[in-house]
């Protein structure tokens, strides 16, 4: 089905750090005849018939869950959701004693959200299945960066010299975190954009290429892309921001704001919105928005990833 | 009981004297020291030959997590781990469960260290009650109980009129203060240092600079109150340069390093993501703060190196890196990474390295028969080779929480001798 010049060699997905420029655009082409199927009576194949793809989640989430549990039926594979509030967790099962009982009934993949950094790297080192990382606290969310990617991409028709915009708050987004790796690898114009006490520390030495605008009218200027994150409201207690209110004051995605930007400049938010927050929904609902397209293409982007792990599971 | 060290090599930082001597040891004293001892009467001989002798090691930082944690740590596992690490004494910090802060704990400790103890343990007090931070101990008693020094380790005393008062009251004891520096306001969930490593790994940053107001803040209150202030792990460059520049302007300030600060830096993090053997308060830093560390272990702005010996099981440690406790044993390496990093590395004079482990311990805290070879002196002495490798796999800490397992060092303790008595053999 595919033309593959490049091999996939990675056993998990814990981040877009670790894969090159080649891994990401594997998984951009694998992704795209997936996303035909969608339109399709039948959406499914059997490329994964008889793996079972366990969904581990520590953190509330509708979207990515629902999104990979498609992929995974859609691949003809057993999925088993494993929701927090019923399951041994509640006892006090350590993260790892929970991953080797679901090792130990064979699950092939092991799809984790947790609220912790790095715990998908702890079960990696624990476990024999393949682990794919659902966002990890403030660190990655690999798939999301992909599908982002995958939206501008089929939009835009390339990556490199788009001038893409991260706004809200950077310090504690996994999102932005795979974007920034995704798109720098891609060589897209990345600028992070927020107030000073949401950039992180030496974000910049990290990525010399990259620009910071705290100013949002300016940042937008020109751009291509812009990603708005979502805004937690408890970093308002952190004193990260004076209040919601003036948040918004700042960096709230209006129609006005939009007006200042190029015509066919693209909206993606991950979700979910807090509507009236960081974007209005005349923004959220304008035809530069490509959120709703973002959804589905998670889809296909996921189905892609779990078809490339498991030929090296 | 007799016991002769013959041919060894011995290193005397106070009479800055590195020579091959003989030294014989009666009653857990030195009674002679002397370029050939030789007797006719039959006794225990150590041959040292090619060996190094020191005085025995003084850590004056050791968490031994007896009472309250005995499933990290005891006081016999912890004085076997220090003996095999060639120390003779140490000091046992006072964030046990309950905390040392009255006259019973302070006993009790004592006694379970004289009964079930390898070698010399002194404990250190509490500066406030339960280490809130906001009423002082009764360090009076605590004192004639038998304290060696007093500290909140494991957190700053926040109130700085408290902190005041307890280096003013501290005073009238001749007690030195062991002051754990960090404004936990600015550290608050951190994990990791901030900078490169925190934004990489999405973990919670812990800035230099929550070290290092405290650091000044208890310069100046030291300066107040000429009192006896001890700085302990100091992990920043900027710490350094401040206190540098207050012992240059006379105030009565001395510090310490762990041998993992001027080993590691934040970068082993990304080589081992999360692994949480490289968690410890203060974190890991940056080379620019190692490169100072060196620098002031050369100039002496260093005046010790301890081990914050912080053990934690297995269970505790396998875990998110958020949710494990900060901390790594360490001593069993500290003499083999001071020989094998400050010795060869960084040609750091041995005699200098053997001051900050003895010498210097002795000296700032008042132990009048320690950290000499001399004669009347305690028979506290270690024995090691300089340039036998070893590789770290095994140790007789009850705990494994070290960054350093299957690292190849040299400097191999061969005998520890405490009170006369050989309490290891390597």
């Amino acid at each position: 089905m595919l033309k593959q010049t490049h091999k996939f060699t990675h056993k998990h997905l814990l981040g877009l750090e670790h894969l090159s420029k080649e891994d990401i655009e594997l998984i951009l082409d694998t992704a795209k005849p997936f996303k035909t199927l969608f339109t399709r009576t039948i959406k499914k194949v059997p490329t994964l018939r008889g793996r079972s793809v366990v969904l581990l989640f520590y953190e509330p989430s509708t979207r990515t869950r629902t999104s990979f549990e498609l992929a995974a039926k859609r691949l003809s594979a057993d999925t088993v959701n494993i929701a927090v509030q019923t399951s041994s967790v509640q006892k006090g099962e350590s993260l790892i004693d929970t991953a080797r009982t679901l090792e130990s009934m064979k699950a092939d993949f092991i799809v984790i959200r947790h609220s912790y950094s790095g715990a998908p790297y702890l079960l990696a080192k624990n476990v024999s299945s393949s682990i794919i990382n659902a966002g990890d606290g403030f660190h990655e969310h690999p798939t999301q960066g992909l599908l982002d990617i995958f939206t501008i991409r089929e939009k835009k028709k390339k990556i490199e010299n788009l001038k893409v915009v991260i706004v809200g708050d950077i310090l504690h987004s996994r999102v932005a975190r795979s974007n920034l790796w995704g798109l720098t690898k891609l060589k897209a114009k990345v600028v992070l954009c927020g107030p000073p006490t949401l950039i992180p520390k030496d974000i910049d030495k990290i990525f010399p290429q990259i620009d910071i605008e705290y100013n949002l009218d300016k940042a937008i200027k020109d751009a291509d892309v812009i990603n708005i994150l979502r805004v937690q409201f408890e970093r308002q207690l952190e004193h990260l921001f004076p209040s919601v209110r003036e948040y918004s004051l700042l960096y709230g995605m209006t129609k006005e704001r939009l007006a200042k930007a190029k015509n066919d400049v693209l909206i993606l938010h991950p979700g979910p919105m807090n509507r009236g927050i960081e974007i209005t929904t005349d923004v959220a609902d304008s035809v530069n928005s490509v959120i709703n397209e973002q959804v589905t293409n998670g889809i296909a982007v996921r189905m892609a990833v779990l078809y490339l792990l498991s030929l090296n599971h | 009981m007799k016991l002769l060290i013959k041919n060894g090599i011995v290193v005397e930082p106070a009479k800055n004297l590195q020579q091959q001597l003989d030294i014989l040891i009666e009653n857990g004293k030195i009674i002679r020291i002397a370029k050939k001892i030789e007797l006719k009467e039959k006794i225990e001989i150590i041959d040292a030959k090619n060996y190094i002798v020191s005085p025995g090691l003084i850590d004056i930082h050791t968490h031994l997590r007896e009472p309250g944690n005995e499933d990290e740590e005891t006081i016999a596992t912890g004085t076997k781990a220090a003996a095999a690490g060639g120390f003779t004494t140490i000091f046992c910090m006072p964030n046990t469960n309950p905390p040392i802060d009255n006259q019973a704990t302070v006993e009790l400790v004592m006694l379970k260290a004289k009964n079930e103890g390898l070698i010399n343990v002194l404990p250190v007090g509490c500066i406030t009650k339960q280490r809130k931070g906001e009423e002082l101990t009764e360090i009076g008693e605590l004192k004639n109980a038998g304290v060696v020094a007093i500290s909140d380790d494991g957190s700053s005393v926040k109130n700085s009129k408290i902190m005041r008062r307890a280096l003013e009251y501290t005073k009238m004891f001749d007690l030195v203060i062991i002051s754990h520096c960090e404004d936990t306001d600015l550290s608050k969930d951190g994990v990791v240092n901030e900078g490169k490593v925190s934004t990489l790994l999405g973990l919670r940053g812990i800035p230099k600079e929550a070290e290092e107001i405290m650091v000044i803040r208890d310069i100046i209150l030291a300066s107040l109150t000429q009192s006896k202030l001890h700085i302990t792990h100091v992990s920043t460059k900027g710490s350094i340069d401040f206190i540098r520049q207050a012992k240059k302007s006379g105030i009565k300030i001395t510090c310490d390093v762990t041998p993992h600060h001027f080993v590691l830096t934040e970068d082993k993090l990304l080589e081992y993501p999360y692994d949480t053997n490289l968690k410890m308060n203060p974190p890991l830093r940056t080379q620019e703060d190692l490169d100072a560390i060196i620098e002031a272990i050369k100039d002496d702005v260093i005046d010790c190196i301890a081990s914050d010996h912080a053990p934690h099981t297995i269970e505790e440690k396998n875990k998110e890196f958020d949710l494990a406790p900060f901390g790594i044993i360490g001593l069993e390496t500290v003499l083999p990474l001071c020989i094998t990093y400050l010795y060869y590395k960084y040609k750091i004079p041995l005699i200098k390295i053997i001051e900050k482990l003895t010498t210097n311990p002795a000296k700032i805290f008042g132990l009048k028969t320690k950290g000499k070879i001399e004669l009347g002196f305690d028979a506290d002495l270690t024995i090691f080779s300089l340039d036998e490798e070893f590789i770290v796999d095994k140790f007789y800490s009850k705990s494994t929480n070290s960054p350093f397992v299957g690292w190849k060092l040299k400097g191999k303790i061969k005998y520890t001798i405490c009170n006369g008595k050989v309490v290891y053999k390597g």
